[in-house]
């Protein structure tokens, strides 16, 4: 398909979810099993991305492992999103220069 | 919403007062209190260009999808869907679900928000909701001036789509490590998101760990290696956010992410 008309589906529809509780949202949700199914959807979204593809995402399967194993450790212990991204990159880096 | 561990909960250090701040005060707090957002948003979104570039966008594309979507998981998610040449349906419906966290971020902004807040501001509002974003619009007391937002996503967004432009300009320049480094980066900020939280709760933490579990097997069994990447994704967060749901219902204050 056309990137444009792509990018056009997809930001509109992005746009949409952001835009919808705000504007026809004025009480909060009261269904109990909506909002646990809602609150719940981010961490498993973002583990099932993150994980295998964060061990073959680079050239050599080790230093995805390892990416992997620092930024779950920084992650564990610091928390701060650019940190923990940059540990990740670095770790790559430098398994890198042996692997 | 995750990332309440690295955000402040009076951010701007001025909000305590009897005195309500005026509009062009708000302003120059959200310019501020953005400018270490816009900065993390570079070196992530620079990440991004790489990829939208090998996927075969041009430096165009990529700042129309960086502006006009301004989600790290869901662009990255779109790059994945455009390469894998994805059907309408399944682009709408990968983006509803990688994105729904916002989702449940406007739900709650829109209790943050005086009743009386013209529509227009809630169209633009709705354009402010990142994680990062959020997370300092909603830590405002009292009720949120949309234009401490506006603020805050104006500088935000500046480094974000002038990031993943510099990764399609200049990341070829770069050499191989460098690149191979940086295709890690978005991964580590997901786990930046997920980990301090399952940290947290044991709950979520097996919640997490399950979810990888499940995206492995997926991806090697014979039966659901062929599946997308993209439906692999919603099929998964449907069945197990349900199934977490069913289990463990949340209470009332946890809901407040």
């Amino acid at each position: 398909m056309n990137i444009y008309l792509s990018l056009l589906i997809m930001c509109g529809t992005v746009y949409l979810i952001r835009l919808l509780p705000l504007l026809f949202l004025r009480k909060p949700i009261t269904n109990r099993f909506i909002r646990s199914f809602l609150f719940y959807v981010p961490y498993v979204t973002l583990a099932v991305m993150t994980f295998p593809a964060i061990v073959t995402a680079t050239d050599n399967i080790w230093s995805g492992v390892a990416a992997l194993a620092v930024g779950l450790l920084m992650a564990w212990f610091n928390g701060d999103l650019f940190v923990v991204a940059i540990s990740c990159c670095a770790t790559v880096f430098l398994t890198g220069l042996f692997l | 919403m995750e990332k309440s561990s690295s955000i402040k909960k009076d951010p701007s250090g001025a909000p305590e007062r009897a005195v309500p701040l005026t509009r062009p005060a708000w302003i120059k707090i959200g310019l501020r209190d953005g400018f270490p957002i816009c900065m993390g948003y570079f070196a992530v979104a620079f990440a991004l260009g790489i990829e939208a570039k090998r996927v075969g966008l041009t430096a165009f594309q990529s700042f129309l999808m960086s502006t006009g979507m301004v989600a790290s998981a869901g662009e990255f998610a779109a790059l994945m869907l455009i390469e894998s040449h994805a059907g309408v349906i399944e682009m709408i419906t990968t983006c509803v679900i990688v994105n729904l966290r916002y989702f449940l971020m406007s739900c709650s902004l829109s209790q943050k928000l005086k009743s009386s807040t013209p529509t227009v501001h809630r169209f633009g509002v709705a354009y402010c909701i990142t994680d990062e974003i959020f997370g300092l619009s909603s830590a405002v007391p009292g009720w949120l001036e949309p234009f401490y937002s506006y603020a805050i996503t104006f500088i935000s967004v500046a480094g974000w789509s002038g990031g993943t432009v510099m990764g399609v300009l200049v990341g070829n320049i770069l050499p191989a490590a460098a690149v191979n480094a940086l295709s890690v980066s978005l991964y580590g900020m997901f786990l930046a998101i997920i980990i301090p939280p399952a940290r947290k709760d044991r709950f979520i933490g097996g919640l997490v760990l399950l979810s990888m579990a499940a995206s492995w097997v997926f991806s090697v069994l014979p039966l659901t290696s062929g599946i997308s990447s993209g439906f692999k994704v919603i099929i998964l967060t449907i069945v197990l956010a349900a199934a977490a749901a069913v289990l463990k219902p949340v209470e009332e204050q946890a809901q407040e992410a």
